[in-house]
């Protein structure tokens, strides 16, 4: 039988041990504390967007945003339309889809699918190390070898080929500047710098993806390819669209690489060959010496058209791939 | 109605060879595909290696700029700059994203933990210059001056829904075993969180600070609105400085953050605009740092998780 | 007594009769170095039911999925040895793997139908095979899930969702699926173990009535399915190297009445396993 001490309840140790047990609730409430301050920092850059660009919104209204062919961007009479920058955004973040789709659907499907389990892993950080790389760096190697060796010749090429044809030949019609410095160059190394994001993504899409689903096509006598390419990405086609999506907003807010080649210029072409101007280029380049309060305040319009347009694109994406999560087949029911 | 088999019977060889060589070729260009996209980074770092190498020497790194037209001359004040920027966001970052994982890990569908997943997701989404915009309203108008403070903040900022995601996962793979049995021994939630989950979970946390650190010291955007800029940014000179004027450590470190601060990225911008060739031999050379920096960050996270998972396996 | 040996010779009789659709000569199979099977000999007559049985491990599975060629997608295998089918060894090189997969069919299982409509999980296989006339696809659609015995619960429903149905459905679909491109052999690797008693017996039915145009091999844990279902029972254990073997072989009412091997009968009559 053994003896139970009784701890009397002023001790130093019951003390010590209220203390150390009520330190849950100091605990609880500081995590608490610290995420809901997270909350509130996504929503006040939400809210010094719109308080501050105001002045800008009355101003303008709604055709601040709206397409023209007049592009009107005069700090010295005071008078902002975006829609060039609008254009520019959309044109070169949508042709770096078109070309990083494929080849991120590539990677993912051979990452995923054929790589021998030796090669993936370090495959897979090759990749991924493609989006390490800082955006200024991306940006001095396109000015000085990318541009140069790759888009302006294939800037030629294509104003002497595409841009002859009728209709779509108004998108690439030149010439590309000599520099190269061109929606184009823009476009393309965007297109670099999203295949991480998009591959990565899609790969995981297809890990998830039952083994039962190959088993099924292959035991029917189809061939690989037939496999990924009529069950498998039928299968995560929501998580593919997501995938994508988050490459596209990773497309529109990137700055400094797409600065160094785009050539920062508000002509009113349409050509892919020309040079052009985005939503986040304008900001960077012009916030720091903006001088009058409407300038500012049209410069951080423009921002909240960047928050506003990447929130939603998120909001779609994440929905998207919890679609894919929730196809996984449940348990045959009796 | 044909059978099957009799529908197949026309040109069947045929069409079985086309079904293969089908399948060959598509396969083949997914490896041909995966090699075209890791073309730019062979070249790219290659390219820095090889041109930023040429402009580099020892003065490179010990030395403040100089204007053109001199020999010598460096970039000390952008690494420093880099430096003192990236801890700080590192200071400012690291503590609420572990705790705000606490929440997010343990308490993932309470409404507020679903308002910080929300939270969380948007503001990996939000663009590096609009977070340079909010952090130029924040403080640098507030200040009203620009700081390395201001741009310490700003990239905390972008760090922050990063370490938020890979704490709480890491976190959420800490088997619930480990939690219930610190639990039944009598241990509070919080001597739990600190003292059993987070060391279990820290390897992959700290891979993920230093992923997250790694694409904080490349990033220029935010910077480019907050610290400014500036070439004699010096140090050794502030502190030697402070401490032969008796200032306090306080006082040191205040004068630190509290002016405007170059870094590698910005200096790499700027000089990339600059028409002397000089420069643009130096941009390189900075370009060849910054890449050295971000990419020894990135391979040290992942050899430190592939270490430590190899020894925890035993 | 006399009824058994009346029936067992029948039987026999039936099998020398009844050419043996598959042979399979010496077989090993090996993942890296590890040989999962050992020395198997076996043949299957055509249009019988042949029943795989054995412990959990003993490497069941392996050997039916070594008559499709599906143990090829697991990396690493190798195979000794060969499987003939009707005189063609499937283990040939130069062998065509997706064909061999055409002719010999599988039901796994879980039930793994497509998430496409039910229509266009048994139209799958065909349109692989260049049959799209919506005439020709709609005859054989039809054809099939009657022959698995699901054309009336779902005719009218053929464009929803093949995950829609209920699982003993759904299984039923995965049968369709694999009839719909006119197999010779149908491997089934349990195909009622996730199944409710109820789906289980529709199954076995199916199986008598599949079994006058197809052959059947079925691999199960449930020794009384077995029993009311195979023509003919194989009895695998592992051995001490842990690799698979068969024990015995032989039509199934004298394994599970009079079987030669000691390890067969403890099995059968539960004493382990």
């Amino acid at each position: 039988m053994q003896n139970r001490k009784v701890i009397s309840p002023n001790s130093f140790r019951s003390q010590l041990l209220r203390l150390v047990h009520h330190g849950d609730r100091p605990w609880q409430g500081l995590i608490m504390l610290v995420s809901t301050l997270v909350i509130v920092l996504m929503a006040a850059i939400g809210w010094m967007l719109w308080t501050r660009s105001g002045d800008a919104r009355t101003a303008f209204g709604w055709s601040f945003l709206l397409p023209t062919s007049h592009p009107n961007w005069d700090p010295v009479n005071s008078n902002f339309q975006a829609w060039p920058f609008i254009f520019g955004t959309l044109l070169t973040s949508l042709v770096a889809i078109l070309f990083a789709l494929p080849i991120s659907l590539g990677i993912a499907i051979f990452l995923a699918e054929l790589c021998p389990a030796w090669l993936r892993t370090p495959l897979t950080w090759l990749v991924e190390l493609l989006a390490a790389i800082p955006s200024v760096v991306y940006g001095l190697w396109g000015i000085f070898v990318f541009l140069p060796l790759v888009v302006t010749p294939f800037g030629n090429f294509l104003a002497n080929t595409l841009g002859q044809v009728p209709v779509i030949g108004t998108f690439f019609s030149g010439p590309i500047p000599a520099s190269g410095s061109s929606r184009l160059a823009a476009s393309l190394i965007l297109t670099i710098m999203i295949i991480p994001t998009i591959a990565a993504v899609t790969r995981d899409v297809f890990l998830a993806i039952p083994n039962s689903q190959r088993e099924a096509s292959q035991a029917l006598g189809a061939t690989k390819w037939e496999t990924i390419w009529q069950v498998l990405i039928p299968y995560g086609l929501s998580g593919i669209l997501g995938a994508v999506i988050l490459g596209l907003g990773r497309a529109l807010g990137e700055t400094m690489a797409v600065t160094m080649v785009i050539g920062n210029s508000i002509e009113s072409t349409s050509s892919l060959l020309r040079p052009g101007y985005t939503m986040a280029s304008v900001i960077a380049n012009e916030f720091g010496e903006a001088v009058s309060k409407l300038h500012t305040e049209a410069l951080v319009e423009i921002g909240l058209i960047l928050f506003v347009t990447t929130l939603l694109l998120n909001i779609l994406a994440r929905f998207l791939v919890w679609r894919v999560a929730r196809k996984t087949p449940q348990e045959a029911r009796a | 109605m044909s059978t099957f088999t009799e529908l197949i019977d026309r040109n069947r060889i045929g069409r079985a060879r086309q079904r293969k060589s089908t399948n060959a070729l598509m396969l083949s260009l997914t490896a041909l595909l995966t090699a075209l996209a890791l073309v730019p980074l062979f070249w790219i770092i290659g390219y820095v290696v090889v041109r930023g190498g040429k402009s580099i020497n020892l003065d490179f790194f010990i030395h403040l700029p100089r204007p053109m037209g001199m020999a010598g001359g460096g970039v000390l004040h952008a690494i420093e700059g880099t430096l003192v920027v990236t801890l700080l966001a590192a200071v400012f970052a690291i503590p609420p994203g572990v705790l705000a994982a606490f929440y997010a890990a343990r308490f993932p569908n309470t409404p507020l933990g679903v308002a910080l997943r929300f939270s969380t997701d948007v503001l990996s989404g939000v663009p590096s210059i609009v977070i340079g915009l909010f952090t130029y309203a924040l403080m640098v108008k507030t200040m009203g001056h620009y700081s390395g403070l201001a741009g310490g903040v700003a990239l905390a900022f972008l760090m922050l829904p990063t370490i938020i995601r890979t704490t709480e996962e890491m976190l959420k793979l800490v088997p619930s075993t480990l939690r219930e049995a610190s639990l039944g021994l009598g241990a509070p939630e919080w001597k739990t969180s600190l003292s059993v989950l987070f060391p279990a979970a820290a390897n992959g946390i700290i891979t993920g600070f230093l992923l997250a650190l790694a694409r904080a010291a490349g990033e220029t955007a935010p910077l480019l609105l907050t610290t400014l800029g500036n070439e004699r940014f010096d140090l050794a000179q502030i502190i030697t400085g402070g401490v032969q004027a008796h200032q306090s450590v306080f006082q040191i470190i205040g004068r630190i953050i509290n002016q405007p601060l170059d870094s590698l990225p910005l200096t790499l911008w700027k000089y990339a605009q600059q028409p002397y060739p000089e420069r643009i031999d130096q941009s390189w050379a900075v370009a060849l740092v910054l890449m050295l920096l971000v990419l020894t960050i990135n391979i040290t996270a992942r050899a430190w998780i592939q270490v430590r998972t190899r020894r925890m396996k035993g | 007594m006399k009824m058994e040996i009346a029936e067992s010779v029948f039987l026999m009789a039936a099998a020398v009769e009844s050419p043996a659709k598959m042979i399979v000569r010496d077989l090993a199979v090996f993942y890296g170095k590890f040989r999962a099977l050992n020395g198997v000999n076996l043949s299957i007559p055509t249009r019988m039911i042949t029943a795989i049985i054995g412990p959990s491990g003993c490497g069941k599975s392996t050997l039916l999925r070594s008559f499709n060629r599906m143990n090829d997608l697991t990396s690493n295998c190798r195979v000794e040895g060969e499987i003939t089918m009707e005189g063609e060894n499937l283990y040939a090189p130069g062998v065509d793997v997706v064909d061999i997969r055409r002719r010999v069919g599988m039901v796994f299982q879980r039930p793994n139908p497509f998430p496409k409509s039910i229509y266009d999980n048994v139209a799958y296989g065909p349109r692989l095979y260049g049959i799209h006339r919506r005439s020709d696809l709609d005859g054989i659609v039809e054809r099939s899930l009657k022959s698995a015995a699901l054309w009336d619960e779902i005719k009218d429903k053929l464009h929803q969702s093949g995950l829609s149905i209920s699982g003993g459905q759904q299984q039923r679909l995965c049968i369709a699926r694999a009839l719909a491109v006119e197999p010779e052999v149908i491997l089934m690797d349990e195909p009622a173990s996730a199944l409710d008693p109820i789906s289980t017996l529709k199954i076995e039915e199916l199986m008598q009535e599949l079994k006058k145009d197809y052959t059947i091999v079925i691999v199960t844990h449930n020794m009384q399915q077995a029993a009311r279902v195979s023509d003919f029972t194989a009895m695998m254990m592992i051995d001490d190297a842990r690799a698979g073997r068969l024990i015995e072989y032989d039509a199934t009412n004298i394994i599970f009445t009079r079987p030669k091997d000691k390890r067969t009968e403890d099995y059968v009559t539960g004493r382990f396993g």
